[in-house]
């Protein structure tokens, strides 16, 4: 089914973005559309991609470094720390990170410190240490130092549960120019469009991009009831309460004698 | 087998659900309670967020407080009139607690909120009915009568104005007992997730003198309004009930309830009250050891809004 789908696809090309550009990236995903079913339990999403010379009589210049930044819809979270006030542990002080990635992975073939300088990096946004994740702050909004806290414990917080994550293994290179990266879909994924920058590195140095995108939907059952909750919040409670009243009288049907 | 709850956000195991609903199923019928004070705390143990759980739960005491008001109500035991007085109070309790919850959730500090209120009124009245059950026990050890309730007893409950009868359950008492504890209890009800039957079983036989004839029907008519209405409550101001989490929950806790019943039927008072004491009791030194003890994480997360 999904080498069917795959075959199907339609292959996402980017155009060069810089005339000095000799390489231009090919890449095509295994599925564009993730379904979150009652059986859901997570999946895995494969990218395939070749690195084309462009001009296609231009030369290449392997060996080639892949980065693969995948992120989901965005939210608003709130990082709450707690610290022990008359011997209990309270929440004290929170941090409000706005319009972040609910998902996401850093994906590439080597360790992202390995493929680039560190300033290169940073301006690239390329890597978990490195993407943008504003904080408000009085009413202003901006990103903090790297270790600020309340900034490493929302990663670590999302990375434990699986949303957030850096792979320096999860892009396979097949040939020099052939590669193959696999994006994790854990069961708790959010429902939403994500986006997917591809970056081409060769000797530190950034020479192509493109981008994809894919979307994670609830389905069938799910979607209606999450639906449901959401917009008609009172009939949707009324009907909870009415299954409640049904169950309870059938259970005194059923065991009425005795 | 793996579910994904479309609320809460999570694949759970169907039979590991189920399988906690029968449990505390089983208990709520031995005992004759809602079981929320313990069906809430292991759904956030299994890392439902407490803000779902509390708010799914009072769906599922509406279903096993309406099987067994309706049992009652076939042996004409429950006191319609003093129900309805409970009543009144009780869904303005539970609408300042649905207020009080959304407000505390805002503020981050329901979490704390809900573990402080579970310590509270789990220990003492844990500690309550061990003693009161110990006493009891003691007392007929020593071939000693039960004390039985005194007819012409009164309390200074009994001066207060606005008196009325309530015929079914033989009291004569003031209005304004009567509506604090309906409040007491839709109130707690909607924090803490739980139907409160532990709690307002004991208050109408201690404050209100309601015989032991007629106190657990009322106790269930009275939970299966409080949370029915706390579950349409809810679900329109939080959007929080997951009405898939429920279902599994209900079918459970019916089926438990009905052998759990069998097997309270053949315990003695006392003995059955001590175990529930205990039971409650070690429920609210769990949430104590949980708010002293220093946690794995000092940091949480909290969804504010999907942008």
């Amino acid at each position: 089914m999904r080498r069917f789908a795959l075959m199907l696809m339609l292959v996402v090309a980017a155009g060069a973005a810089r005339p000095a550009c000799a390489e231009r990236l090919v890449v095509s995903l295994s599925n564009h559309r993730v379904a979150v079913t009652s059986s859901f339990v997570g999946e895995e999403l494969v990218l395939f991609g070749t690195v084309e010379p462009d001009p296609a009589t231009a030369p290449l210049h392997p060996p080639y470094d892949l980065v693969v930044t995948v992120a989901g819809p965005r939210q608003t979270l709130r990082t709450r720390r707690k610290q022990r006030i008359l011997g209990i542990w309270v929440n004290v002080d929170a941090r409000e990170f706005v319009g972040v990635p609910s998902y996401l992975a850093v994906l590439s073939n080597r360790p992202v410190n390995e493929i680039a300088k560190e300033d290169t990096l940073r301006r690239l946004q390329v890597g978990l240490d490195n993407f943008l994740l504003p904080q408000r702050i009085g009413s202003d909004l901006g990103d903090t130092v790297r270790d600020d806290p309340f900034r490493r414990a929302f990663v670590r917080l999302q990375n434990q549960q699986g949303l957030y994550r850096e792979s320096g293994t999860a892009v396979t290179f097949l040939t020099p120019t052939v590669f193959r990266a696999a994006i994790p879909m854990p069961a708790a994924v959010p429902t939403g469009s994500y986006g997917i920058e591809v970056e081409l590195f060769a000797g530190g140095m950034l020479v192509a991009r493109t981008n994809t995108a894919l979307e994670v939907i609830k389905t069938g059952f799910e979607q209606y009831v999450a639906d449901a909750a959401r917009d008609y919040g009172l009939l949707y409670g009324a009907a909870t309460a009415m299954m409640a009243l049904l169950i309870g009288w059938f259970a005194s049907l059923v065991f009425a004698r005795d | 087998m793996q579910i994904y709850l479309p609320i809460a956000d999570l694949p759970v195991n169907v039979f590991l659900v189920l399988g906690m609903g029968l449990a505390v199923g089983y208990i709520s019928g031995m005992f004759g309670i809602g079981g929320g004070f313990l069906m809430t705390p292991l759904l956030i143990f299994i890392g439902i967020s407490p803000a779902v759980a509390v708010a799914t739960v009072s769906s599922h005491i509406a279903a096993s407080s309406f099987t067994g008001a309706i049992s009652y109500w076939r042996r004409r035991a429950l006191d319609i009139a003093l129900a309805m007085m409970l009543l009144s109070a009780g869904i303005v309790g539970t609408a300042t607690g649905v207020w009080l919850f959304t407000e505390l959730r805002a503020l981050d500090q329901l979490d704390l909120m809900i573990g402080l209120s579970y310590v509270t009124l789990l220990t003492v009245v844990g500690s309550m009915m061990i003693y009161e059950s110990v006493r009891a026990e003691m007392r007929a050890r020593q071939g000693m009568p039960a004390t039985l309730r005194r007819p012409g007893s009164h309390t200074w409950l009994h001066g207060l104005p606005f008196k009325l009868r309530f015929k079914r359950s033989k009291i004569y008492v003031s209005a304004i007992p009567v509506w604090a504890i309906g409040f007491i209890i839709g109130f707690v009800g909607a924090i803490m997730g739980i139907g409160g039957g532990f709690l307002l079983v004991p208050m109408l036989i201690y404050f209100l003198r309601v015989p032991t004839a007629t106190v657990i029907g009322t106790s269930m008519v009275l939970t299966l309004i409080t949370m029915a209405s706390a579950t349409v409550m809810h679900a329109a101001t939080n959007h929080l009930v997951d009405a898939v989490l429920a279902l599994i929950l209900m079918v459970g806790g019916v089926i438990g309830a009905q052998f759990g019943a069998r097997m309270g039927q053949k315990m003695r008072g006392e003995r059955l009250r001590l175990l529930l004491g205990l039971l409650v009791f070690a429920v609210g030194c769990r949430f104590a050891y949980e708010l002293v003890v220093k946690p794995d994480d000092l940091f949480s997360l909290r969804h504010v809004r999907t942008d």
